[in-house]
């Protein structure tokens, strides 16, 4: 039988305000527990909260970039539960009138049967966004033998809930959802989007059906994934897992499941899972007010250009491909790298391929970022320029490239300073290659009997011998002239 | 003289030609304090000492502020730094919050002295001061009755002399009932005119801090210095505070009044009737017009309130669940346990009541057809008001239908206990001030309440209606003769 997968993810983001939601204090991460608490984050009696507007603006800064509908009155809800994490034992959120609907966000998925000439083709799928609504973050357990702490630094951190519609169908479009909509959210900085910190939370719900059905399976919901490859995985697991029940004739419970990243399975939430009545009611305690169009217009203002419309403009403009342009855009800061070059120099193909190949791989190796490269966009044009001109050879430039960017040494000057420049000279040259000619009279007799290849073997020979500086051209050019006199 | 019988203007006066000290009046209260405590019972946290220390650090300087060297007293449901603040409730034992009440720092940067705390029911939840932790109050006038609630502390120590002022709060009627039927004057000012930091909520949308004072002057006085917007609450008005002072000092001549119908109802008690209707008469000789009108949703008041309220309250109870402060019950298995056996021992029959009433109101099935109509109506309420002061400058009415009852009297019967409330409540749903002044005395010589309400942050009208009528009449003069 041929299933199909429906996945709705719940994103929960914490804000980065310099203060809490509800309070003044400081929302740092990593400091001593309960360090960065007053009265209102501890949801002591009498104190009361007041709405930090940079929360509500960043807020919106999402639901535009998501091309949400806003609502016109902001107002809070409260969410009523016992449990010792959340010291007022209810939550401010935003229930039957959230802070913005009916969104939507482009994502890239991998064209199916491969009908374009590109080896990755790509294609594009609009997910569409349900709701984004404000809320404060719990304080943090930790559970000891016979006891329990809590930690309440994080009480009261602004959180954004993220709601998608069920409109993924593979745990590849969950994965490429996740890595859209982080793109974004770096771009309009909003976040440090960091899973493993925990400013980042990912749940999904999932189901499956037989495909062409209309209704929707029974889902199930798995929360405790700490990556984007973990989300991916858990759904992988859980879509075959509830696939295998359907097969085997059993019915799926809906029910909420904890991934186990160690077993990469997800397993039944040990805890008998309640219906919970959260008895939501509007928060007295903040008062309902109309969003200022002025502020809208302000926020709408202070957001750049995001990834889906930068992509276009790179492919209109530098002619990148779609599948360069969407790796570059994916990343702010490499896409403003990419730019800045590209206006310095003549062929952005080329940048892109140098962003794409070396550079991207030194800053995996280091874990570094590119605004803090020693190699900027000035130095790496200037290193592109001095290929074309033939100063230096492509290889050449492959280490010097790394040079540079350990040292932050000029690339101009680094090549007079260590002798790098290109050997086009045909004396130097000459010399070179009488050497490996002598000494290399199998390849020589090999290209005599007509094995053409061989004179690249040769090309190499004088490569190493001038230590990459010759023009292979050049030497290749040369080489041939040679052996042809040779006996 | 005895200063504690004193209002606070009069002592501002002594204070201000030197004639006496800040430590003659404390020294006289803790006298008074200490022969009729015993009996009054209307005093939840009291330290002579620190009331001394304060006495004693108060400054010296040319500079002191408007309420220099007057002693307050405090209910117990306002937030004092390390004082005791326990809403009169086990679950609140030993609580001493590490910050003030807005109102505390206004009062305490006017030099004001702070005495204690006074009596409430619990949490706020009664019109008897009955269902406190630490007893009933009673009230001066006769010890065999109550002295309204939940201020009833407040009302009690103010009109016993214990007091020269107090701070109540009013979910609805908190601090007009107990005024009212312990014969001073109690004021809750519109919502959202005092700053709600720092008291500990009971129904959220409701609650005012607001005080009782032995004349209108010192209520004027009092609310001068304890309103304005405060940033710690979002719900308090950024508007100005008027010189209520000198506002009130003006003739009442050519201002509108109306009498509302509902609220002199069937079975109401025939003295508090033929006394509101005396203090009309008095108005209009005064100059002003009084007309009958009509607020038709009144009836549906009570009913909206004990949802609305009890819905809040549940909600604002939670946080009351021994983990972080306040009562944890011994011998506990496990979280649900600590939960259920800390709210079990710290919550009186009242308190769980009303908890269990406001979920029931909020929950799922439920919400609709009791909470969200609820809000519907109190909208309704809100709407009868506005129309009316379409016409009318206020509106008078009793304080309650019937002058101070025996304690034990209605306890075991909420029902008739919730409609001691029937007048007040309103003012809150519509979120407008209210004022209760002494009017007279039943024929066994207990207080009688006229209560004046006005527009939305029109404190100073009612102020002016209030401050007139007690200029011509003697009953605020009178004081209790028990003690």
């Amino acid at each position: 039988m041929t299933y199909e997968i429906v996945i709705g993810l719940e994103v929960h983001l914490q804000l980065n305000t310099k203060s809490k939601v509800f309070c003044g204090c400081s929302t740092d991460f990593g400091s001593a527990p309960n360090t960065q608490t007053c009265p209102v984050c501890l949801g002591f009696p009498g104190s009361l909260p007041v709405l930090n507007r940079q929360a509500l603006e960043l807020g919106v800064r999402v639901a535009i970039a998501l091309s949400c509908r806003i609502a016109k009155e902001i107002r809070f809800d409260r969410k009523n539960y016992f449990y010792p994490d959340l010291p007022k034992n209810y939550q401010i959120s935003q229930f039957d009138q959230p802070l913005a609907q009916h969104g939507n966000l482009s994502i890239e998925i991998l064209q199916p049967c491969g009908l374009q000439d590109e080896p990755s083709a790509m294609a594009q799928k609009n997910i569409r966004i349900r709701r984004v609504h404000l809320e404060e973050d719990t304080g943090k357990l930790f559970h000891q033998k016979d006891y329990s702490l809590i930690d309440f630094n994080r009480s009261g951190i602004p959180l954004l809930e993220i709601v998608s519609e069920p409109d993924m169908n593979s745990p590849e479009e969950a994965y490429s959802y996740l890595t859209a909509l982080k793109s974004i959210l770096e771009y309009i900085d909003v976040s440090d989007c960091n899973m493993e910190e925990g400013s980042l939370r990912c749940d999904a719900n999932i189901s499956i059906r037989k495909k062409g059905d209309s209704a929707l399976g029974t889902k199930t919901e798995i929360k405790n994934m700490n990556s984007f490859k973990g989300v991916k995985a858990a759904l992988e697991y859980e879509s075959k897992r509830q696939m295998d029940s359907l097969e085997d004739g059993k019915r799926i419970i809906q029910e909420t499941r904890l991934y186990n990243a160690e077993k990469c399975v997800t397993e039944p939430m040990r805890s008998k899972e309640e219906a919970h009545d959260y008895r939501y009611f509007s928060e007295p305690d903040l008062a309902p007010f109309d969003f200022e169009e002025s502020l809208l217009e302000k926020i709408h203002k202070g957001i750049p250009e995001l990834p889906e419309p930068k992509k276009n403009r790179f492919i209109k403009d530098y002619r990148l491909s779609n599948y360069d342009a969407a790796v570059i855009v994916s990343d702010k800061d490499t896409a403003d790298y990419f730019e800045k070059c590209a206006n310095l120099y003549v062929n952005p193909k080329a940048v892109a391929n140098w962003l794409m190949g070396d550079i991207s791989a030194y800053i995996k190796e280091n874990s570094v970022s590119i605004k803090d490269l020693n190699l900027k966009p000035e130095r790496l044009s200037d290193m592109l320029k001095m290929i074309d001109s033939g100063v230096i050879t492509g290889k050449i430039a492959k280490t010097l490239l790394i040079e540079v960017i350990k040292t932050g040494i000029d690339p101009r000057k680094l090549v007079k300073a260590k002798g790098l420049e290109q050997i086009s000279d045909n004396n130097l040259l000459e010399n070179a290659i009488s050497e490996t000619i002598a000494e290399n009279q199998k390849s020589v007799n090999d290209f005599k009997n007509g094995k053409d290849n061989a004179v690249m073997f040769l090309v190499g020979r004088v490569m190493q011998k001038t230590k990459g500086r010759a023009n292979p051209n050049k030497v290749n050019e040369m080489l041939r002239e040679k052996l042809k006199g040779v006996k | 003289m005895e200063l504690n019988t004193l209002t606070a203007h009069n002592l501002m006066e002594l204070l201000k030609k030197g004639d006496i000290c800040p430590i003659d009046i404390c020294n006289n209260i803790i006298n008074k304090i200490e022969k009729t405590e015993k009996s009054l019972c209307a005093l939840a946290h009291f330290d002579k000492e620190k009331v001394l220390e304060r006495c004693s650090n108060l400054s010296k300087g040319a500079e002191k502020g408007a309420l220099w060297g007057i002693p307050i007293f405090i209910k117990d449901n306002i937030c004092v730094e390390d004082e005791l603040t326990t809403c009169s409730s086990k679950i609140l034992k030993g609580f001493k919050p590490p910050y003030n009440a807005t109102v505390i720092d206004k009062l305490t940067g006017l030099d004001a002295i702070l005495m204690g705390k006074t009596n409430m029911d619990e949490f706020a939840f009664g019109s008897s001061t009955e269902t406190s932790c630490y007893g009933p109050t009673r009230n001066p006038w006769d010890l065999e009755r109550i002295p309204g609630g939940s201020s009833g502390g407040s009302a009690a120590a103010v009109a016993g002399d214990e007091a020269i002022f107090a701070l109540g709060s009013d979910t609805g009627g908190s601090i007009r009932q107990p005024a009212g039927v312990c014969g001073v004057v109690g004021l809750k000012p519109t919502y959202g005119r005092v700053s709600r930091y720092g008291l500990i909520a009971f129904a959220s949308s409701l609650d005012q801090i607001g005080p009782i004072t032995k004349d209108v002057e010192d209520a004027a006085i009092l609310l001068k210095a304890i309103s304005g917007h405060d940033e710690m609450d979002s719900t308090s008005a950024d508007m100005p505070v008027p010189d209520y002072l000198s506002g009130m000092k003006k003739s009442i001549k050519g201002l509108k009044i109306g009498v509302p119908e509902e609220y002199f109802i069937e079975g109401m008690d025939k003295e508090v009737k033929n006394s509101i209707k005396v203090a009309i008469e008095k108005l209009e000789k005064l100059g002003a017009v009084c007309e009958d009108t009509s607020l038709p949703h009144t009836e549906y008041a009570v009913s909206v309130y004990y949802l609305v309220a009890t819905a809040e309250a549940s909600s604002n109870l939670a946080r009351f669940d021994g983990v972080q402060y306040g009562l944890r019950a011994d011998n506990i298995k496990s979280m649900i346990d600590m939960y259920k056996k800390t709210r079990k021992q710290g919550f009186g029959d009242e308190a769980k009541r009303r908890i269990i009433l406001g979920t029931f109101a909020l929950s799922s099935g439920y919400y609709d057809a009791y909470y969200s109509k609820a809000l519907k109506v109190r909208t309704l309420i809100k709407m009868d008001f506005d129309k009316a002061f379409q016409k009318f400058d206020a509106i008078v009415t009793p304080t309650s239908p019937t002058a101070a009852f025996k304690i034990g009297e209605k306890i075991s019967d909420p029902l008739t206990m919730y409609l001691s409330d029937i007048f007040t409540i309103s003012a809150n749903l519509a979120g407008i001030p209210g004022i209760s002044i002494p009017c007279g005395f039943t024929k066994n010589n207990l207080p009688i309440g006229l209560q004046i309400l006005g527009k939305p942050f029109d404190e100073e009208t009612i102020l002016r209606i209030a401050y007139n009528y007690e200029q011509n009449t003697d009953w605020h003069r009178i004081k209790p003769r028990l003690i």
